[in-house]
């Protein structure tokens, strides 16, 4: 008896416990607040972020900025707990994600974000129409893109390249004929550090803008372009032949190892986004005199693009404070204050050129430019289930080498993905 | 064993929460995850329509996924072996009266007390095998004591023979570090329940050592030996903490297995159908090991 | 006939060989340790995968302060979790493997193997509809939602323990009790748990060493850093693309201290639970 009793006390008192609770989390919606979500938790994107900041505070004093940060690298914890709140009817005001079908298949397509077409509309002339595609799905833009990365860059040992006398190869032919040539004094042409996989991903998919053009890979991603069309196996075997002329430990390492072999003129050449010319820089390498770039063999005139983004989730505790978060975003006062400290280029293309060093101000010129092509490998041109599908796919290939039975694999992924 | 009726009821009612307890988190759960299986799901948000045997298809279709079986049959033979034997001859040695006997005893079984993940991480450091020139770890090791023709690319070697993906040793050797002395202390415990008596008739009775090992005290381990088995076979079936934070995947998934796949697959690529599929798999691998088990010590109790 | 002297040198030749081996295997049981060691002893400049086996030139505590200084919350994660996880379990676990073990009611045959086989499950097939039902509840991302997990999965092994254990109490004691008129669980309280010591020290450092040393509930519970477990922080720290070694096995070792050091005081105590652990014959 006294056991029943004991445990009615304690149900009622939890009871008690939780109502209170859910008192102080109601109690806390009116605040002038505005809840900020990233994984941008150390370095330039952290002070970038600060800066950002500061120009909302003093646009709108008043205002409290919760700075919601989860370390973690690439975001994979910060996307749990996002998840989890989102599920749980919790959302931030503000999150970063990244551009692309990584948010659109994601959140939009769960219908859990506010279409923000409004933002864009007396500054769409600013941004490049291949930017606006990626941030949309159906018609409407879903997020603001802060910064823009480019993943399709060449960057090579200038000292060595001098040495024997080589030039930046331009097509896919000439980079195996630098390659000849490097391979014949000892030198290993291409570094790869591909654990964790997405390197290769993301070699291949410049071999895939290379071999099918701009056009032709965007239409990968949207059923026009057959994954057992010729130009993807072309590019398929041409990959393989790529990874026969890499490091042979590439497994063991990841891209700042790959990086670091080129430093050390191991090998010449790796093909990687462009924040690897931070790690260049962090090792007191001087852009154009120690290393060099150029657009990925045969992707000249294409721009890859990935970028993070920030969005409006319906249901926002403090919407209008998130509207003008966004309008920060979106602004070249915003852009120009987090992308130097971060080291990218703004997704504007009215940046003021002079804020920036001699490699992103190139960058700029062919944003401005050239054609823009969604990533595959950092979420904007395919969903996590599929890019998984692919990634999976290309551990295989990177070790069998069996060309046919990857393109069976990425016909499969796109079949599954596509029908969604 | 009492009857009193009053007290029955009362004993049954306090076990009550835990028997609510273990049907939801346990059974219930894992009929959820049936469900779950059978559904179409993939992306944040649940979505329960029904799809029917296709996950189990996809899955069973795929190379990752048939690479993680031949995986898990070849890591929990040889890991089960290496733990069985080397734990018996352990047990073996370590049972007479040794000076320091506790001492070597304590060292073999610490492992026990420390984490799969710290394991993976010294473990990892000691088997990086560096590259030709620059050999680490165990290589460099092995190559100062003239051995360095047994150097290789430990985790990071992708070859496999007959399915045996040969990166599957240190994980192997790792999982034995850890385990082995789980399986002495059982032995042990086992050798010392022996009858003194037993092996004294055994030896006057003109017996070797090795025939009284052979014929006496092995048949009497037996019980022991299977109880052993049951328990590192439902550990191997299972594992992932060791192999996430030591190795991943590895390369061309030479050391993916079910656990693994089952994480990434759910949470990193959103396939929460596939995710389930694979995870019944998992649980019916066990369940076919354990039932059996547990219905016969059930039965063996009750005589 | 053999003589004495000669015996006696086989013995000891015998004797040597048997210590030789052990040693060895001892070297090649020691040999992570070692490694954690010395690495952790070692300043980030000397620490290099080329000399790894080689003793650290001067004693060097920083990586541990350093180790310290990233993972201390996560250190302070793991007590909050493991502590009363382990006492809630454990408890409760007495009382069930109390009432097992001593009262027959129709269907105990039956509810302790379905109990019991909650504990040879792979976690994975209950990983999805566990994170819904703690989303469902408030308590996903946050350390009562794992502390709950364990509790619940931790049931079945300290059911089990105690119910082995208690089998071995005899059952007059509970005869003489309830003649005296005491109820059911007045005899718990007054007879039986004041004998269960020695089972709640097995029960205890069992569970603590399994819940301290968890990871896959710890990883995907709690993905806020803040919140994790010493052993996503450590694992997350071995990760990382700055790779500081000695900061790293600096950590493995922190983290393996607690339990080590149960370990090596109560070792007695940890073996028994591994020979109760296994579900007798």
């Amino acid at each position: 008896m006294k056991k029943r009793k004991g445990l009615h006390l304690i149900a009622y008192l939890l009871g008690v416990a939780m109502l209170l609770t859910a008192f102080t989390f109601c109690g806390k919606q009116a605040e002038k607040k505005l809840e900020i979500f990233s994984w941008w938790t150390a370095g330039g994107e952290a002070e970038g972020l600060a800066e950002m900041f500061k120009i909302y505070s003093n646009e709108n004093p008043g205002i409290e900025i919760v700075n919601a940060t989860v370390a973690g690298g690439a975001g994979e914890n910060a996307k749990a707990v996002l998840a989890s709140r989102m599920q749980g009817g919790n959302p931030p005001d503000s999150f970063q994600v990244h551009a692309g079908h990584e948010l659109i298949d994601s959140w939009v397509a769960a219908g859990k974000m506010e279409p923000i077409d409004f933002i864009f509309s007396n500054i769409m002339e600013s941004y490049p129409k291949g930017v606006i595609d990626i941030i949309s799905s159906k018609g409407h833009i879903y997020s603001v893109p802060v910064n823009i990365h480019r993943a399709n860059v060449l960057w090579y040992n200038k000292k060595l390249f001098k040495k024997y006398g080589l030039k930046a190869p331009d097509s896919l032919d000439e980079f195996f004929t630098v390659a000849q040539k490097l391979k014949a004094k000892g030198v290993t042409p291409l570094a790869l550090g591909d654990k964790g996989i997405w390197s290769s991903v993301q070699l291949l998919e410049t071999v895939l803008i290379a071999k099918l053009g701009a056009n032709g890979y965007k239409g990968l991603w949207t059923g026009d372009t057959a994954w057992d069309s010729a130009g993807v196996k072309d590019a398929i075997k041409t990959f393989i032949k790529i990874l026969g002329y890499a490091n042979n430990n590439h497994n063991a390492l990841e891209w700042d190892g790959a990086a670091q072999l080129v430093i050390d003129g191991k090998c010449a050449m790796t093909v990687m986004g462009d924040w690897a010319e931070g790690y260049f820089k962090a090792k007191n390498l001087t852009p154009d005199v120690d290393f060099g770039w150029a657009p990925s063999p045969g992707t000249k005139g294409t721009f890859d693009a990935l970028s993070d983004t920030f969005g409006l989730p319906i249901g926002a505790p403090h919407r209008a404070n998130a509207v003008k978060w966004l309008m920060v975003c979106a602004s070249k006062e915003g852009q120009d204050a987090f992308n130097p400290k971060k080291g990218s280029i703004p997704s504007r293309i009215d940046g003021d050129k002079s804020l920036y060093d001699v490699y992103l101000q190139s960058a700029m010129a062919d944003f401005s430019a050239n054609d823009i092509v969604p990533s595959l490998a950092h979420g904007a041109a395919a969903s996590p289930s599929w890019l998984t599908m692919i990634s999976d796919a290309v551990t295989l290939l990177v070790t069998e080498k069996n060309a046919d039975k990857a393109d069976a694999s990425f016909v499969d992924a796109a079949k599954k993905s596509l029908k969604m | 064993m009492f009857h009193f009726k009053k007290e029955s009821r009362i004993a049954f009612l306090s076990l009550l929460p835990t028997v609510i307890a273990v049907f939801i988190f346990v059974y219930g759960f894992i009929l959820w995850t049936l469900r779950v299986s059978f559904s179409d799901w993939i992306g944040v948000m649940p979505n329960y329509t029904f799809a029917g045997f296709s996950n189990y298809s996809d899955i069973f279709k795929s190379e990752r996924f048939q690479i993680d079986l031949w995986n898990t049959l070849f890591f929990t033979i040889l890991f089960l072996f290496t733990c069985v034997i080397g734990g018996l001859l352990l047990a073996i040695f370590l049972d007479r009266k040794l000076r320091g006997g506790s001492i070597f005893r304590n060292i073999f079984l610490f492992p026990m007390a420390v984490s799969f993940v710290v394991t993976g991480v010294a473990w990892r450091w000691i088997f990086n095998p560096g590259m030709p020139g620059s050999l680490n770890g165990i290589n460099q090791l092995l190559s100062n004591i003239g051995l360095s023709c047994l150097t290789w690319g430990w985790f990071t070697q992708s070859n496999h023979f007959m399915n045996f993906h040969v990166a599957l040793i240190s994980l192997i050797i790792a999982a034995a570090w850890q385990l082995t002395g789980y399986t002495m202390a059982m032995y042990l415990a086992g050798l010392t329940a022996i009858p003194v008596e037993m092996k004294e008739a055994a030896r006057m009775d003109g017996a070797s050592e090795f025939q009284m090992y052979r014929n006496v005290i092995l048949p009497m381990l037996q019980p022991i030996t299977l109880s052993v088995l049951i328990i590192l076979v439902h550990i191997s079936l299972k594992i992932f903490d060791l192999v996430y934070t030591m190795t991943g995947p590895g390369p061309g998934f030479a050391t993916d297995v079910p656990g693994i796949n089952m994480f990434e697959t759910t949470f990193g690529g959103n396939r929460y159908g596939e995710g389930a599929a694979i995870s019944i798999v998992m649980f019916i691998l066990v369940a076919v090991v354990i039932i059996p088990y547990l219905i016969n010590t059930m039965k063996r109790e009750n005589i | 006939m053999k003589t004495v002297d000669v015996y006696k040198k086989q013995k000891i030749f015998s004797r040597t060989i048997l210590y030789i081996v052990l040693i060895c295997v001892s070297a090649f049981f020691l040999m992570p340790i070692y490694v954690l060691l010395v690495t952790s002893l070692k300043s980030f400049k000397d620490v290099d995968l080329a000399t790894m086996w080689s003793l650290p030139k001067s004693l060097n505590l920083g990586s541990f302060l350093a180790a310290l200084e990233k993972l201390s919350p996560n250190l302070l994660n793991s007590f909050y979790l493991t502590i009363p996880a382990t006492i809630i379990s454990a408890f409760i676990g007495s009382i069930n493997g109390y009432l097992l073990s001593k009262w027959k009611f129709s269907g105990s045959m039956v509810l302790f193997p379905l109990i019991l086989f909650g504990m040879f499950i792979p976690y994975q097939s209950i990983l999805i509809p566990l994170v819904q039902f703690l989303s469902l509840i408030h308590l996903y991302g946050t350390l009562y939602g794992l502390i709950l997990t364990h509790i619940v999965y931790g049931l079945p092994i300290t059911t089990l323990i105690f119910r082995n254990y208690f089998a071995e109490v005899p059952s007059e004691l509970i005869e003489a009790s309830m003649l005296d008129g005491c109820s059911i669980f007045s005899t718990f309280f007054r007879i039986f748990l004041p004998v269960s010591i020695p089972g709640f020290v097995v029960v205890i450092i069992w569970q603590f060493t399994n819940i301290w040393n968890e990871f896959l509930f710890a990883v995907t519970i709690t993905s806020d850093p803040s919140l994790q477990p010493i052993t996503v922080a450590l694992r997350n720290l071995a990760g990382s693309q700055i790779v500081e070694w000695n900061v790293q096995m600096a950590g493995a070792l922190l983290a393996a201290l607690p339990t080590l050091i149960i370990y090596i005081i109560l070792g007695r105590f940890f073996i028994q639970g591994l020979l109760a652990g296994s579900v007798k014959a």
